[in-house]
């Protein structure tokens, strides 16, 4: 969680750099990132959206590769196989049915492995999350959605969003267990998650987990939170934030001593530093305008090849 | 229709040629395909236990199990959304939308992530999906039920879009289109499911993304796909009285586009009329025309033209033959191809 939290505001320094073509924070949210990031097993696939990028860190995804959709390299920067991390979701909710066909054809297949979506409080709203929920249930696929309550839709409150007494109650109407947990305290999430990946793992089908969190920065870096929430708000959070609560428990606990915190940091500050270095302006790749052509289809069409050979013309002629 | 389907699924012996209809190809390409590859999983609406409400899918899950073959609640999203996530882990799947304009709200899982994650990953996810739509009109439909919805398919980079004109091409097609690396929108003209021709299934043909020259001629080439193949040959045939030799191209993939079999036509014959069933504004014919005036301009003796639906919303079966493009309005076309100033 410190790793990710010290990215994350890397992160959110670098879009204000320009670094990043934008970058939407997690910070508040650090123990949902980590939590159900380490709950899964190494067979598990996580299905991310566009503030996962710390979950996705923490599944072992490389720091550059995660951060190459916010830095406009390409639409997503990382081999989804390799850890089994499903590209991160803009469209709000269609992950959801991505990670219950991709549970469900574990089960046709006999594989041991669960899908893990990850979703927020206004996706809760569209009609693929209903309809995942649904076909999830039918099928008892193993498949587990969490949903990072973090109490705005961009700056719709949820009091706005939605009229049921929970977002976890949704479940009653699928037939899927519901449960709300306080998605600051990182061992609620953690047993939650890991909880509900073995019930799904041993067949007894999905599970729906709201996460009570909260988003200390703005939607984005373009974002103006001051428009829909208050200060007072804000600082409210601040004292429930998710590391220090962590840190004071595992302290308590004799878990965590002064030389173990220090090493941490210092781990943290090496991760910030790499990310710097890569995301610098000297580290950034050229762009290949011939790659636009190259992913459409398996093989190019001969309509893609005559574009593909007319731009390269035209950078050949433009060129000094 | 149980003759035509008496060889057993997957074998290599083939009848001789038999009257066979469209939906019993389109039965028989699933049924093979279930057969050839463990991967391949048909799903939808109704398609399981009732083998779907055009009967495409007839008998398919008594045969392949359950697990293979069935039914899914109503929710198209939810039917292509998940067609997407069984995609990702090894599976080929083969999903119905019941009818083209019930196939609308499954639209942002076709183009925003069906027709991209390829392109997101950098080609390392994969989606070989087929979407098969029964589509287009001419069946008495109540609205909701005879759209011509190609364009917005064909408008979209990612995905590939096929529409048989014949039995055996729908055989051919739906098998090829099932062995496709890339997701295809399989677009089935429904009026024709049940139009018989002899023929003899076999999945080796012309490949996939050739047109076809249904009728070779020297005048006019008349540019059809799907439903209106028929109609297009129809119209041929009717043409020889006015001593006009009619060529007739059925398209097959709409995208990607034949440019090298139409422009070699077109060339030739120098004049060219395309028929669709889908409103002429914006529509799949106005991106024919202008492929070939780019290609053909100096062998063309007269404007290209469009015979096509009305710029209006699908009507009521009352009123759809005068919606619906006739061999009639075809051969109006045919005539003002300037003839008289044909070289006379």
């Amino acid at each position: 969680m410190v790793l990710g939290r010290r990215f994350d505001t890397q992160a959110t320094v670098l879009a204000k750099q320009g670094r990043l073509a934008v970058y939407p924070s997690s910070r508040g949210q650090d123990a949902c990132q980590a939590g159900a990031a380490l709950a899964l097993r190494d067979q598990d696939w996580l299905f991310p959206t566009y503030r996962d990028s710390v979950a996705i860190l923490t599944r072992g995804v490389d720091p550059a590769e995660t951060l190459a959709l916010l830095r406009g390299d390409w639409h997503s920067g990382y081999d989804p196989y390799e850890r089994r991390v499903a590209p991160q979701c803009t469209p709000l909710a269609t992950n959801t049915l991505h990670a219950v066909g991709l549970a469900h054809a574990a089960t046709l297949q006999a594989k041991d492995q669960v899908a893990l979506v990850l979703l927020g409080d206004g996706a809760t709203s569209e009609g693929d999350t209903h309809e995942a929920l649904n076909f999830a249930a039918l099928w008892k696929a193993p498949a587990v959605f969490l949903v990072q309550n973090n109490g705005y839709a961009i700056s719709v409150p949820l009091a706005k969003q939605s009229a049921a007494p929970t977002l976890a109650a949704k479940g009653i109407g699928y037939g899927i267990p519901g449960l709300v947990i306080d998605g600051n305290d990182a061992a609620a999430v953690y047993a939650a998650a890991r909880a509900a990946i073995e019930r799904a793992a041993g067949g007894g089908g999905p599970t729906l987990i709201e996460a009570i969190t909260y988003r200390l920065e703005a939607h984005t870096n373009a974002d103006d939170a001051t428009r829909y929430r208050t200060d007072d708000e804000v600082r409210g959070w601040l004292d429930r934030d998710p590391i220090a609560r962590l840190e004071t428990y595992l302290r308590a606990s004799r878990l965590l001593d002064d030389e173990a915190a220090g090493r941490l940091a210092a781990e943290a500050e090496r991760l910030a530093a790499d990310v710097r270095d890569r995301m610098s302006a000297e580290a950034e790749a050229e762009a290949d305008p011939a790659e636009l052509f190259e992913h459409v289809y398996a093989r190019p069409t001969a309509a893609l090849e005559r574009q593909r050979a007319a731009l390269l013309a035209e950078l050949e002629e433009a060129a000094p | 229709m149980t003759t035509v389907m008496s060889p057993p699924a997957g074998s290599a012996v083939r009848q001789a040629p038999a009257p066979v209809t469209m939906a019993a190809a389109l039965n028989q390409a699933l049924a093979d395909s279930l057969a050839a590859d463990d991967r391949v999983v048909v799903f939808g609406e109704d398609v399981g236990t009732l083998g779907g409400v055009f009967r495409i899918t007839d008998g398919l899950a008594a045969k392949y199990g359950e697990h293979r073959v069935f039914d899914t609640p109503i929710a198209e999203s939810g039917i292509v959304g998940t067609a997407i996530g069984m995609a990702m882990n090894g599976l080929v799947p083969v999903v119905e939308m019941q009818f083209d304009a019930f196939a609308y709200p499954a639209f942002e899982q076709v183009t925003s992530h069906l027709a991209k994650l390829r392109n997101r990953t950098r080609g390392r996810v994969a989606l070989p999906v087929v979407i098969r739509v029964p589509f287009g009109g001419g069946i008495g439909g109540v609205e909701h039920h005879s759209d011509a919805s190609e364009a917005y398919y064909t408008h979209t980079a990612g995905l590939r879009v096929v529409t048989p004109g014949t039995p055996a091409d729908a055989y051919l097609l739906l098998r090829e289109a099932i062995r496709c690396p890339d997701p295809v929108v399989f677009l089935e003209p429904k009026r024709r499911y049940w139009s018989k021709e002899t023929a003899v299934l076999t999945p080796d043909g012309p490949p996939v993304d050739r047109a076809v020259i249904r009728r070779p001629g020297r005048d006019v080439t008349l540019i059809a796909y799907g439903g209106m193949v028929a109609t297009a040959l129809e119209a041929a045939e009717a043409a020889v009285e006015e001593d006009w030799d009619v060529e007739v191209i059925d398209l097959r993939s709409l995208s990607p586009f034949d440019d090298q079999t139409l422009a070699e036509s077109v060339s030739r014959t120098g004049r060219a009329v395309i028929v669709h069933e889908a409103a002429g504004f914006a529509g799949y014919g106005a991106e024919v025309a202008a492929r070939l005036t780019e290609q053909c301009f100096h062998y063309l003796e007269a404007p290209i033209l469009r015979v096509t639906g009305f710029d209006i919303p699908y009507p009521p079966p009352k009123l759809e033959q005068y919606h619906l493009p006739s061999t009639d309005r075809i051969l109006d076309a045919i005539a003002r191809l300037q003839w008289e100033d044909d070289g006379a």
